[in-house]
């Protein structure tokens, strides 16, 4: 009978706030590099927003304190430092359109859109208090994830933009509404596969060594897998694409463990990208573009050239180690430099040393999301957080190595730096799914959530050193002494919290 | 699931790596090719958007750049810039660089390796890196001696400093104004640069370094520094010296200047340069044969290609093959022997400086924008042309050239200057090419120089290297000498 050792639990709200004040200073130093770098001046109103982006980190912290205590620490002053880092190159990408004269007011937006956002995700931590929750719409999920797919193809709504047709008018407002259809979708996704995982993994006959699916647990994945190659198709997003298909087959293979799905998903993907390719000029364009990036016949290419792929080379390339520093590169020389060819721009003005820590803070923002996923205790969260933090990952992947050609270019966001509400509001959602997740993740369970009152008390939320209580049920004693199985998917037997 | 989601994790690792390693590509492995690459505008505005380097000349900036309210941020500036076009250059943002704009581009952007610590220092306190300072050898009183002796001929005058291989003075006519080409306007530069590329005289290329001449008469300096490296003459040796000498194997014949005699026959070989007898030079060329001539003149620092100051500089030639008849055209700077003023210069130089060519150069020190000095011209030996005995011979004859000879209108009271005159035949319908080069003073050299004036400038048919090119090479003596 194994007892359970009285522990010290770091909730670490207190290092959070220091990692806040931290990724503040970050963001509103380079706000102030800007304005120095541009006009030898500091802006003048850098200590309002200072004071307004500092409210919004505090208020989430707070709320944080309040609704989900337990969450990591890391994740929210890595995408506050994102945020700030994003802010300040739409900012300073303003200044020089405006001095070319061409189309400014980025960055005022982009500030709007945060707020919103970070107002968003507090309401979502508010009011979703447990992630499990979110179990009870899997189908309603994968619904409105399709339907979001599909709402650009709407005549009145949907709108073309350089040949993908990926928009959505709402009133004077455009969305993306694909950010928002990968978080739907993830939703869905975790809950389909948290149920079918087994039928999956182990039904169905054997062929070549792979595991085949049997046809009707297949049913809903081709509904998906249709959908996304249904955006290849009729709206020329090949980005959003391997979004959603690069999110499915991870997806897939966290539930089943099985590689044969990611090969089966790989091959899909691939054969129906190839068919695209060649039936569709514009994704065979793109190919073209990536592999003859310098050819001066494809650099000069009205459509479909390389020409804006390798401006954004050459500023990397002028930027080199160290940058030209904030404001002293010629960013706005390459078309997109607030939101498409955001990294390219950050790239020429804090170099390959600046490039390197923000993929770092990457890495540790969609890592802390892994590292939810596998602290989390339910095969829900734990597909949901894991697949969130993939598709954070994933999307990256997909943007910087499009624009560094590692990979053909795709029209996709840098989650949280580059210019865009939608993006920015669905990728703040994804942050507060993983906060609520890992909150649940970390909380000292299971001893402390079998003594646990609906509501735990102010003074019951432990201070970073306290101590955890070391009074235990016998029943959730003997819970934890099976702390290394998992428990049951299919019959949590714990409250599960509403929407309140 | 915790296995997968930990294979999943270290997928996305790998993900992120590949990102970082393809970052690293771009813009450190491929960087200085990006940067090359013509298309990359950026690498212009940045150029121009830096503060450049000034060209400096005893003190005062030639070419500097300003800061100017439009795209590309500063302005190049040149003051005087007809006088300075052959040493500065042009600095365009259409039609692209020469000269040091070009040569000592690293400097003057502040790129050079040698300015590695002042980048560096840049780096740390943020400020815009400046580019250095680059400080010329030029003497400005004999920059404008020469430029307005030159006038409106067209022609080359190069100034050395015979123990060091400074260059006092290059001129260049017609010259150019390089704020013309240095205009932001980017058609105005285009109209600019199309004038001078069809103009007379082809003003962007500088005749003093770029562009060779039959150095005629003067190229007997290196034929009699031939003939006494030989051993087998000197000063007082005789030579023949007929009114017309006939050329074996062809039914040519060599004549001297005027149609006339050389005063003696048979002449010494002082006489004979004195005068500049054309048939004794010719016989002496054929005597010490082509392989003594090329030799002696490859040790002036003809054939020599990779000569810079640091402006690239167009070879002078010997040529690599020649028959008796074509050997004694050469040894009186005709036939395919070619040089540019800045070589004679050289060769008057090395005979001042006891037969020791110094490196000529044109960039004396470089200054950081911070004034530290960053790299100094040291004199260097380029090469050995002559023996002591032998520069001192050629100083007495070349003395006796401008004190009783053909060169006498480059006397300067209380100097004793060292010359040779030169009229080189280009074809039958043109007025020959006028040249002189000289040093002075003779017992203590200062300044050597040649002077070249195209097709006898204004005197035309007329012109003879001393009525033409002595006067001007006599007004660049007096400035060095008095500054």
């Amino acid at each position: 009978m194994a007892t359970v050792e009285p522990h010290r639990v770091r909730a670490g709200r207190g290092v959070e706030l220091w990692l806040l004040v931290l990724a503040l200073a970050l963001a509103v130093g380079a706000y102030a590099l800007v304005g120095l770098g541009t006009s030898d001046e500091v802006p003048a109103d850098v200590l309002g927003y200072g004071a307004g982006l500092a409210a919004l980190a505090l208020g989430l912290h707070v709320v944080l304190r309040w609704r989900a205590p337990y969450a990591d620490p890391v994740i929210l002053p890595v995408t506050i430092a994102l945020n700030g880092i994003g802010l300040a190159m739409i900012y300073r990408i303003d200044i020089a359109y405006e001095g070319a004269g061409k189309d400014h007011g980025f960055a005022g937006r982009q500030l709007l859109w945060t707020t919103i956002s970070v107002v968003l995700a507090a309401a979502v931590l508010i009011c979703l208090r447990d992630h499990r929750t979110l179990r009870r719409y899997t189908y309603t999920a994968m619904v409105v994830g399709l339907v979001l797919l599909g709402l650009p193809l709407l005549p009145v709504l949907g709108t073309s933009i350089n040949g993908a047709r990926i928009w959505v008018n709402v009133g004077s407002v455009g969305m993306q509404p694909a950010e928002f259809a990968k978080l739907a979708l993830a939703v869905f996704f975790a809950g389909y596969l948290v149920t079918h995982r087994d039928t999956l993994a182990l039904a169905g006959p054997r062929f070549a060594g792979l595991q085949l699916p049997r046809a009707r647990d297949l049913g809903p994945i081709l509904v998906v897998w249709a959908g996304s190659i249904a955006v290849l198709v009729f709206e020329r997003d090949l980005g959003t694409s391997l979004l959603l298909f690069g999110l499915f087959v991870a997806m897939l293979y966290l539930a089943t463990e099985r590689v044969s799905w990611v090969v089966i998903g790989l091959a899909m993907f691939v054969g129906g990208a190839v068919v695209a390719s060649s039936v569709f000029s514009h994704v065979g364009a793109r190919f073209d573009a990536w592999l003859h990036a310098m050819d001066p016949e494809i650099f000069d290419r009205m459509y479909g050239g390389s020409g804006q792929l390798v401006r954004g080379l050459f500023g990397m390339a002028s930027g080199g180690l160290f940058g030209t520093g904030w404001g002293q590169g010629r960013p706005d020389l390459v078309t997109y430099a607030e939101s498409d060819f955001i990294v390219p721009s950050l790239g020429e003005e804090l170099g390959l040393t600046g490039l390197l820590a923000i993929l770092m803070l990457y890495v540790v923002l969609t890592q802390r999301g892994m590292r939810a996923a596998i602290g989390v205790r339910d095969g829900f969260g734990k597909l949901l957080a894991g697949g969130l933090a993939f598709v954070v990952a994933w999307q990256c992947f997909v943007v910087v190595g499009g624009v560094t050609r590692l990979i053909p270019l795709t029209g996709l966001t840098t989650p949280f730096l580059a210019y865009g509400g939608s993006s920015l509001l669905a990728n703040w959602i994804i942050v507060a799914l993983l906060l609520r997740v890992s909150d649940d993740a970390r909380r000292p369970a299971p001893a402390a959530r079998g003594v646990r009152a609906d509501e735990p008390l102010p003074g019951e939320v432990p201070d970073d050193d306290a101590p955890v209580p070391t009074r235990v049920p016998a029943a959730a004693a003997a819970q934890g002494a099976s702390a290394g199985a998992e428990p049951d998917d299919e019959h949590p037997t714990e409250r599960i919290g509403g929407l309140s | 699931m915790n296995t997968p989601l930990r294979r999943v994790a270290t997928v996305m690792l790998v993900m992120f790596l590949a990102l970082m390693g393809s970052a690293t590509w771009v813009q450190f492995v491929q960087a200085p090719g990006l940067n090359a690459d013509s298309r990359n505008v950026r690498t212009l505005y940045r150029e121009f958007g830096n503060a450049r380097g000034p060209i400096v000349v005893a003190g005062g900036a030639v070419a500097r750049s300003v800061k100017v309210d439009d795209s590309f941020g500063y302005q190049r500036e040149y003051t005087d810039g007809e006088l300075y076009s052959a040493v500065t250059g042009f600095y365009s943002v259409v039609h692209g660089s020469s000269q040091l704009e070009r040569a000592a581009n690293d400097q003057l952007t502040g790129r050079g390796d040698q300015l590695f610590f002042s980048r560096l220092r840049d780096l740390v306190t943020g400020r815009k890196p400046e580019g250095a300072a680059v400080e010329t050898t030029l003497v400005e009183a004999a920059q404008r001696a020469a430029f307005e002796g030159l006038g409106d001929q067209q022609g080359a005058v190069v100034a050395i400093e015979p123990a060091t291989g400074r260059i006092l003075a290059m001129v260049s006519t017609p010259g150019f104004d390089p704020n013309a080409l240095a205009t932001h306007d980017v058609s105005a530069a285009n109209e600019a640069y199309a004038q001078l590329a069809e103009a007379d005289g082809n003003p962007l290329r500088s005749n003093a370094t770029l562009e060779t001449y039959p150095p005629g008469s003067t190229f007997k300096l290196v034929t009699a520094a031939a003939a006494l490296e030989s051993g087998e003459y000197d000063a007082s040796s005789t030579l023949p010296a007929p009114v017309r000498l006939d050329l074996p194997q062809t039914s040519a014949t060599i004549g001297n200047f005027g149609g006339g005699g050389c005063g003696a026959n048979p002449i010494t070989l002082a006489d004979a340069l004195r005068v500049s007898c054309n048939t004794a030079f010719a016989q002496l060329g054929m005597d010490l044969g082509d392989d003594a001539l090329r030799e002696q003149a490859q040790r002036f620092g003809f054939d020599d290609a990779s000569l810079t100051i640091p402006m690239a500089v167009a070879a002078s030639r010997f040529p690599a093959e020649a028959n008796a008849p074509q050997t004694a055209q050469s040894a009186i700077g005709q036939f395919d022997v070619a040089a540019t003023p800045l070589q004679m210069a050289m060769v008057s130089a090395g005979i001042a400086n006891d037969g020791k060519v110094m490196r000529p150069y044109v960039v004396e020190r470089v200054r950081a924008a911070n004034l530290s000095v960053v790299s100094q011209t040291e004199p260097e030996v380029l090469s050995t042309a002559v023996s002591p005995g032998t520069a001192a011979q050629l100083t007495d004859m070349m003395v006796d050239v401008v004190a009783n000879g053909s060169g006498t209108s480059a006397q300067i009271p209380g100097v004793q200057v060292a010359g040779k005159t030169g009229t080189a035949q280009t074809s039958a319908d043109a007025a020959p090419h006028a040249w002189f080069t000289a040093f002075a003073p003779a017992d203590d050299p200062q300044v050597a120089v040649a002077v070249l004036v195209e097709h006898g400038g204004s005197a035309g048919s007329e012109a003879t290297g001393g009525r033409v090119a002595a006067p001007i090479a006599r007004a660049v003596i007096q400035a060095v000498l008095a500054s």
